[in-house]
């Protein structure tokens, strides 16, 4: 067995344990959930640092572990492993996961069906990024948002809590569903017989598997199936509102990692497999990434509402990722993975955040708050620095992702590119800097003179972690695109660069 | 001939006998008992089944001539029958108290019904279909309206025998239609000579009414309308049986009455069949949003889910045209969907069983605070709504992804199954709407009116855990089920 096996399984192992957990136990609960995220957290740690010394696989895949076919008549199998792409993904999934086990101390109600939907939620996120099977792949992204919706409805706040469930339920299962008949399609179209990713990367590397019309039909579904579940614009509207609504620790694993599903499902498979579609719709891909970018940030300006914002703001930084993918060169593709795990570390940060200033005064309206960095220095320090992030300074992994995404975009899209500089620099700029200042500066008022900060070690732990993740890849954001780059040359760019 | 043929048939119709004549003996404090003894009956007869009838792939026995035909195909369904009654019958006994009498008689009906159905499977002949349908909607006239004292219950019976009785008459009245022309009503004759009367309107008028008497049993578009209120009215196991083993068996005779009596007919009514089941699928599930009766609820979701069921069938057709890789894949798709849908809604119908059998309303609001007071209740009937509605890792995701696949493999050359697909996704996106609101209530109602916790026998418990083993084995590890069903379609064209 691979690690990555024990990686994703040790999240539903715990999962299935807490059933048999009596319901008093509270304690035991917590202290399962926080250590079977932690243990993975830790694997997924070691998994990264030895990437660079593990042998590869004939596929190029590393700690890969294939398993006898799962249903053998239709060439469904058990298959993980990692390359450069996904490697980042897989750890930044397993600390935002332990992240979220950590904030979870502000659930106080049915706290068993809570900690077992967190962890199936976080083991099938990791699953989807581990799996090189098609079927597999969609399977846990499932497994996954299914908890979402659950966590949302019955734990989640606001006054739209019902409305807000039923929306992103029946939102999020239609793109899961239109990228789930792209993917079909796909496999029975190539004509190929498998699920398995690599063996299919490597039939198409020899002779395309697709005709160029086939390829017109099953691109579009996976690029606005994938879409929807990424909130690309126009089909964001789900988001800020489902985010507003979600409890904490739900909102920082689906912002922060299973949205990334979508766009790692198009680096994955969609690229290399339909090139030359790809290439058709890309610039199409390019102004309709303006409109996360520009649109939404411009939306989140208006925002009165912190959770709203950040909503908003996650939806933008997409933006980056779709440009990325849009340039179909190697330069914008490393740098959207790059921004999708320095995203993923952001919008976990920042959710955690407005979760625990909820917790503390119960509205998040920005009008109402203020001042708040007197009573908390350290949490207000922590959002500073997050603002920051979001802004693009040097310094975070956001910069470095965006950085180059851009510098990836000026050779194919250069107004795009222009247009996206300014909402991500200016635009990003205004609203995350009037969020700090309505929120933490100013006068307080008398009410939340209560409020206390983040005080001993383990409530500050999960926020240390996740600016860690954000400083350590800012700085050295070639521990990333050095096994990025030749991934995305072998497996992503092959087929189109001839 | 070789009478062992027909043993299933047979024993099941002496245990029903037995069960009728110890009815006399037994003192009428015990007599709901006789259930078990039926089930326990029944599982003997499964066991016997799986031991005694092994064949190997694309091999027919026949009996009573060419009557009688027991192959691959047969034996799934014939076990798929029996797994459904035994259910059927630990459940009957549970609501039993509601009846006024005659509790007997009502096992015994179950087990007539059952005979029906197992005759039904094996069907290779007009005259056996007849028969076997009536069999099956006879006794159902009278499970229907078992409540004798209860207005809506009666009103149910009627409303199910005016309109059987009716499609009845299409049925035979296509019978003779079809057997005056080609001059058999065998369906291997049928198979050589359907070729040449492929053109003929009055054999294909025919072979049309014999499609409304089996579209009748399964409830799809257009002749669903009976469905809602007979699901309503009926008493829950009646409703349940009704759910999954009349419409199995319409299934199976759909399969064995067009792809092995009439192919060449099947090929060209393609179109036919991926209209019917994109209209039932867009009719169940827009139907079903407004309902606040459970059971008629599940009413309109079972014609949902009928319509999934001829997306499977109409896959199959087109593959007629074509030798493809698997052209009996759509086939296929359609005994593992209902396997799955086989553990999903005997779960559901468990539940209700208990939950409503002491209320007046069926509400969904009745099952209000059900996770306070039976949490294995609530958890069954949520993964048996999430399998409904089509969701991994439970049976009914894997359902759907095969048919969908099935259907897929012919959008390459007809852009109609496409639009089919299209059609059944945006059901499944209605679907979760409803599925999801009963959910709700179950898990977050503000007003819990009753709080008591519901009691359940051991009986009923290991029929709950055997639903949710079945739902999330054929979820996740499908391998066995799906090699079975691909076996026992190899005996159609």
């Amino acid at each position: 067995m691979s690690i990555l096996t024990y990686i994703f399984g040790w999240p539903l192992i715990a999962a299935l344990a807490l059933v048999f957990v009596p319901r008093n136990f509270r304690v035991v609960m917590r202290a399962v959930a926080v250590a079977a995220t932690f243990i993975s957290a830790v694997l997924a740690l070691k998994m990264f640092i030895q990437f660079s010394g593990a042998p590869a696989g004939a596929s190029g895949f590393k700690f890969e572990s294939q398993v006898v076919p799962w249903v053998k008549s239709l060439g469904i199998g058990y298959h993980v492993g990692v390359d450069g792409i996904n490697v980042g993904l897989v750890l930044m999934g397993a600390i935002v996961a332990f992240a979220a086990a950590c904030v979870s101390w502000e659930i106080k109600e049915r706290e068993k069906e809570f900690y077992i939907l967190l962890l199936v939620m976080a083991g099938g996120i990791l699953g989807a990024f581990a799996s090189l099977d098609l079927f597999l792949f969609y399977f846990f992204h499932e497994l996954a948002l299914v908890p979402t919706f659950i966590m949302i409805g019955v734990w989640g706040r606001g006054l739209q809590k019902n409305y807000a469930t039923f929306q992103i339920t029946l939102y999020l299962s239609l793109g899961a569903l239109i990228a789930l008949v792209g993917l079909i399609i796909l496999y029975v179209q190539a004509g190929a017989g498998t699920f398995d990713i690599p063996e299919l990367i490597r039939l198409s590397k020899e002779k395309p598997l697709l005709g160029g019309a086939q390829q017109q039909l099953i691109f579009p579904l996976l690029l606005f199936g994938f879409g929807i579940l990424v909130s690309l614009w126009p089909f964001h509207s789900w988001a800020p509102l489902g985010y507003g609504s979600a409890p904490s620790p739900t909102a920082m694993l689906h912002a922060g990692v299973l949205k990334k599903f979508g766009l790692y499902g198009l680096i994955r498979i969609a690229l290399p497999l339909l090139p030359e579609a790809a290439r058709s719709w890309m610039p199409v891909v390019a102004w309709l990434c303006l409109g996360n970018l520009v649109y939404c940030g411009w939306v989140a300006m208006r925002q009165k509402d912190f959770n709203w914002l950040i909503g908003y703001s996650s939806v933008a930084h997409m933006g980056f990722v779709f440009l990325g993918i849009a340039t179909l060169s190697l330069i914008g593709v490393t740098g959207a993975v790059v921004v999708m795990i320095a995203h993923g570390f952001l919008a976990a940060l920042t959710f955690g955040l407005s979760g625990y200033i909820y917790q503390q005064t119960g509205t998040l309206e920005m009008g109402q708050l203020g001042g708040l960095f007197r009573r908390l220095p350290f949490i207000g320090a922590v959002l500073i620095m997050a603002a920051f992030a979001g802004c693009g300074l040097p310094g975070f992994a956001n910069f470095a992702g965006e950085i180059t995404v851009f510098f990836g975009a000026w050779q194919s899209y250069q107004v795009v590119t222009i247009l996206a500089c300014w909402g991500a620099s200016v635009v990003g700029a205004i609203y995350m800097l009037r969020a700090i200042r309505a929120m933490l500066h100013g006068a307080l008022p008398g009410k939340w003179a209560t409020v206390a900060d983040a005080s001993n070690a383990w409530r500050k732990a999960p926020f240390v972690i996740l600016l860690a993740g954000l400083l350590v890849f800012g700085f050295f954001p070639r521990l990333l695109t050095e096994k990025i780059v030749p991934s995305v040359n072998d497996r992503v760019l092959v087929t189109s660069s001839k | 001939m070789n009478l062992c043929l027909v043993n299933h048939e047979w024993l099941v119709i002496a245990l029903g006998l037995a069960v009728l004549l110890a009815d006399l003996w037994v003192p009428p404090g015990a007599r709901k008992n006789l259930g078990y003894a039926a089930a326990l009956g029944l599982i003997g007869i499964l066991v016997y089944s799986v031991l005694a009838f092994r064949l190997g792939e694309a091999q027919v026995q026949y009996a009573f001539g060419t009557m009688y035909a027991l192959d691959g195909l047969s034996l799934f369904f014939k076990r798929f029958f029996i797994l459904a009654a035994i259910i059927v019958l630990v459940m009957s006994v549970e609501f039993a108290e509601t009846f006024a009498a005659g509790i007997g008689e009502y096992y015994a009906l179950i087990l007539f019904a059952l005979s029906g159905m197992l005759f039904a499977s094996s069907v290779n002949n007009f005259a056996l279909l007849f028969v076997s349908l009536e069999l099956i909607t006879v006794t159902f006239y009278v499970l229907t309206s078992f409540h004798r004292s209860r207005l809506t219950s009666l009103e149910a019976g009627v409303k199910y025998l005016i309109i059987g009785a009716l499609s009845t008459g299409f049925t035979v009245f296509g019978i003779a239609l079809v057997s005056g022309i080609s001059r058999t009503l065998d369906f291997n004759e049928l198979s050589r000579v359907a070729g040449q009367y492929s053109q003929n309107p009055v054999f294909l008028f025919g072979l049309l009414l014999v499609m409304v008497g089996l579209g009748f049993k399964i409830a799809a578009f257009p002749f669903q309308i009976w469905a809602p209120d007979v699901y309503q009215g009926a008493p829950t196991p009646t409703t349940a049986f009704l759910a999954i083993g009349s419409k199995a068996a319409g299934f199976a005779l759909l399969l064995r009455v067009l792809f092995v009596a009439v192919p060449d007919v099947t090929l060209q009514w393609s179109k036919l069949l991926v209209i019917m089941s994109a209209i039932t699928i867009l009719y169940g599930n827009l139907c079903a949003i407004p309902q606040r009766n459970l059971k008629r609820l599940l009413g309109y979701s079972s014609i949902a889910h009928a319509g999934y069921l001829l997306l499977g069938v109409a896959a199959a057709a087109a593959a007629l045209g074509h030798s493809g890789v698997d052209p009996h894949a759509g086939a296929a798709a359609l005994l593992y969907y209902l396997t799955g849908y086989l553990f999903t809604v005997l779960g559901a119908f468990t539940v209700l069983c208990l939950v409503l059998q002491h209320l007046q309303g069926e509400d969904v609001e009745s099952l209000a605070g059900l996770n306070q007071r039976s949490p294995l209740l609530a958890a069954t009937m949520t993964l048996a709504m999430v399998s409904l509605g089509g969701i991994p890792p439970l049976a009914g995701f894997f359902g759907k992804f095969l048919l969908f696949k099935a259907a897929l493999v012919q959008g390459a050359t007809q852009s109609a199954y496409y639009w089919l697909v299209a059609i059944a996704i945006a059901g499944v996106v209605i679907s979760l709407y409803y599925y999801f609101a009963v959910i709700r209530v179950i898990f977050w109602s503000r007003e819990v009116p009753d709080l008591s916790p519901i009691k359940t026998s051991k009986p009923i418990q290991v029929a709950l855990y055997g639903c949710v083993v079945g739902m999330f084995l054929l979820g996740i590890y499908p391998n066995p089920v799906v090699n079975w069903a691909a076996e026992a379609v190899q005996v159609l064209r």
